[in-house]
């Protein structure tokens, strides 16, 4: 009983994390199909800025660690924005171009956070309460897990509030069904675009620093390695759906989980068969709208 | 008869008096590499309906995607004297041109009134009184989600969403296209009252909605506009409209060939 609360409250914080990567995937490729290749970095960025931030005011404070979080959503933002606007933009509608784009800016910026941070992780420790455990119906959970849920759970519920609430949330929503027609009713989508960036840039962000006390370290390749798994959230979710998004970012991290713990370490095999699933019985993905 | 071939800038023959609202001259446009408007020449009148007719499949759908550059096009595209061909479509529109596309294309996870709001244009009246007073029934279904709608009731909402705004010009693609007989009588009366506000390009191939709106007409075979000239007359020759449209006019019905003459096969 206690190996499956521990487990389940593992494989959600970790949901948490993939789902903070994946919304904004889901939400950019779902207004302007194109694929994020660069979206880990985003990640990273948060991370090591956040790291950086953190060590200066005090990495045990909660002070610091607040400061970490600010200061990741606020370097995820500002990088996703600048790559929308001086990169993808720029290739309006070419998506192949727009994709191998963002794939060299994913390796050129790994390369740079090599140079200046170096290849090799570095560990991350935050106020001590969160690298302690609560006892919960037997298991000892670490509280970081709770950190990494709440703020999933409140980046869930302002972007549900955004994208239902605001102007732009509906110019968003309208444009993931069909941007031909907001531009037809004279919107100028492309703020749009940089907004799902810049929002994706934020979650991303946001998620680096969570990831990196959920990993108790943080190193250049932290964001492309959790973006493989969030694409796969992506697709199982289906592109372009937040909701579907947060579903299949438990599903995939709970089978992650308990397949490596049961199955004798084949959690990452057990996703991509669930992968192979859904893409065989439901191409467009649990809630895509389409193929 | 007046069927012509403009060229240039002379002035189509069988042309209202006044400037055309609406000016295009040698547009051309491809989809996906392939050619989908050769060569067309038409004039929206200032005032009323202008007919844009043609068999099915020889560029009506495109050559209004082509004037809102929502496919790649070239040619000439004058609004009101203003040369459009190279602005981008939402600029296109906020210039006044509302649309109305070929199959609706409401937003259907959006609620009736949030497909409103999203169509409410800056630097425009927004004329809920007059949407309201066409479409009662909008404001009493406001929060119903839009896919949920009758494909007459989503047409309302597509109409609206063109009316909302001042508009210039008013494109309008196969308004009562799938519609049971009594709504598009219903449409037909809408799209009256609306060339009341702004001069309409109507794509439409229910002749009988024609002869009841257009005063214009334009023809297309294979890309190309091929007659010009006053609604009445082009409907009233009977080999004219059965060599360009495939239709004997007189009977007022859809035409012939393609069978409920709604084969889709135009679209983008």
């Amino acid at each position: 009983m206690s190996t499956v609360v521990l487990l389940l409250f593992t494989g959600v914080g970790l949901g948490a994390i993939y789902f903070l990567v994946a919304s904004g995937l889901s939400l950019i490729y779902g207004l302007m199909h194109v694929l994020n290749f660069a979206h880990g970095v985003f990640l990273s960025l948060g991370a090591f800025l956040g790291f950086e931030v953190a060590s200066r005011l005090g990495a045990s404070t909660w002070t610091g660690f607040a400061a970490s979080l600010l200061v990741g959503a606020l370097a995820g933002a500002v990088f996703a924005a600048l790559t929308e606007r001086v990169l993808v933009q720029r290739l309006y509608e070419r998506h192949i171009e727009q994709v191998l784009v963002t794939v060299g800016l994913g390796l050129g910026a790994v390369a740079l956070f090599d140079g200046i941070w170096g290849t090799d992780p570095r560990f991350i420790s935050g106020p001590a309460w969160m690298s302690r455990t609560t006892h919960i119906l037997g298991a000892n959970v670490p509280n970081d897990r709770f950190v990494a849920i709440l703020v999933a759970t409140l980046v869930l519920v302002g972007m549900v509030l955004f994208l239902q609430r605001t102007r732009y949330g509906m110019i968003i929503r309208a444009g993931v069904e069909n941007r031909a027609m907001v531009t037809a009713l004279g919107i100028d989508v492309r703020t749009a675009f940089t907004l799902v960036f810049t929002i994706g840039g934020i979650a991303a962000g946001l998620g680096g620093v969570l990831a990196s006390h959920y990993f108790g370290y943080v190193s250049p390749l932290l964001g492309q390695t959790l973006l493989i798994f969030a694409f796969i959230v992506t697709v199982i979710g289906g592109l372009g759906s937040l909701t579907g998004a947060a579903v299949a970012s438990l599903l995939v991290a709970l089978l992650q989980q308990f397949a490596n713990y049961y199955l004798w370490g084949t959690g990452d095999l057990a996703v991509v068969v669930l992968l192979a699933v859904v893409l065989l019985t439901r191409p467009s993905g649990l809630m895509g709208r389409r193929a | 008869m007046t069927s012509t071939q403009p060229r240039g800038d002379v002035a189509v023959d069988g042309a209202p008096a006044g400037d055309p609202v609406l000016r295009v001259r040698g547009l051309s446009a491809h989809v996906a590499g392939q050619q989908v408007v050769e060569h067309v020449d038409l004039d929206v009148a200032p005032v009323g309906v202008t007919a844009l007719l043609g068999r099915n499949g020889v560029g009506k759908t495109s050559t209004i995607k082509a004037v809102l550059g929502l496919i790649g096009r070239s040619g000439t595209v004058e609004l009101d004297g203003a040369d459009l061909v190279h602005l981008p479509t939402h600029q296109i529109v906020q210039r006044g041109v509302g649309y109305v596309p070929e199959d609706r294309e409401v937003f259907s996870g959006l609620t009736v009134t949030d497909n409103l709001r999203l169509a409410e244009r800056r630097g425009s009246r927004h004329r809920y009184d007059l949407v309201y007073d066409l479409f009662p029934e909008l404001q009493e279904r406001g929060a119903q989600a839009a896919g949920t709608l009758s494909g007459g009731q989503q047409q309302m909402v597509s109409l609206a969403r063109a009316l909302l705004n001042d508009n210039q010009v008013l494109l309008v693609d196969e308004p009562t296209k799938g519609l049971a007989p009594r709504l598009v009588q219903e449409v037909s009366r809408v799209l009256a009252r609306a060339a009341q506000v702004a001069p309409i390009l109507l794509v439409e191939q229910n002749l009988q909605v024609v002869r009841d709106l257009a005063q214009h007409a334009v023809v297309l075979t294979d890309g190309r506009s091929v007659h010009h000239g006053p609604a009445a007359d082009f409907l009233a020759d009977d080999a004219l409209t059965q060599r360009l449209l495939g239709v004997h006019a007189e009977g007022g019905g859809e035409p012939t060939d393609g069978g409920s003459g709604h084969t889709g096969e135009e679209r983008a």
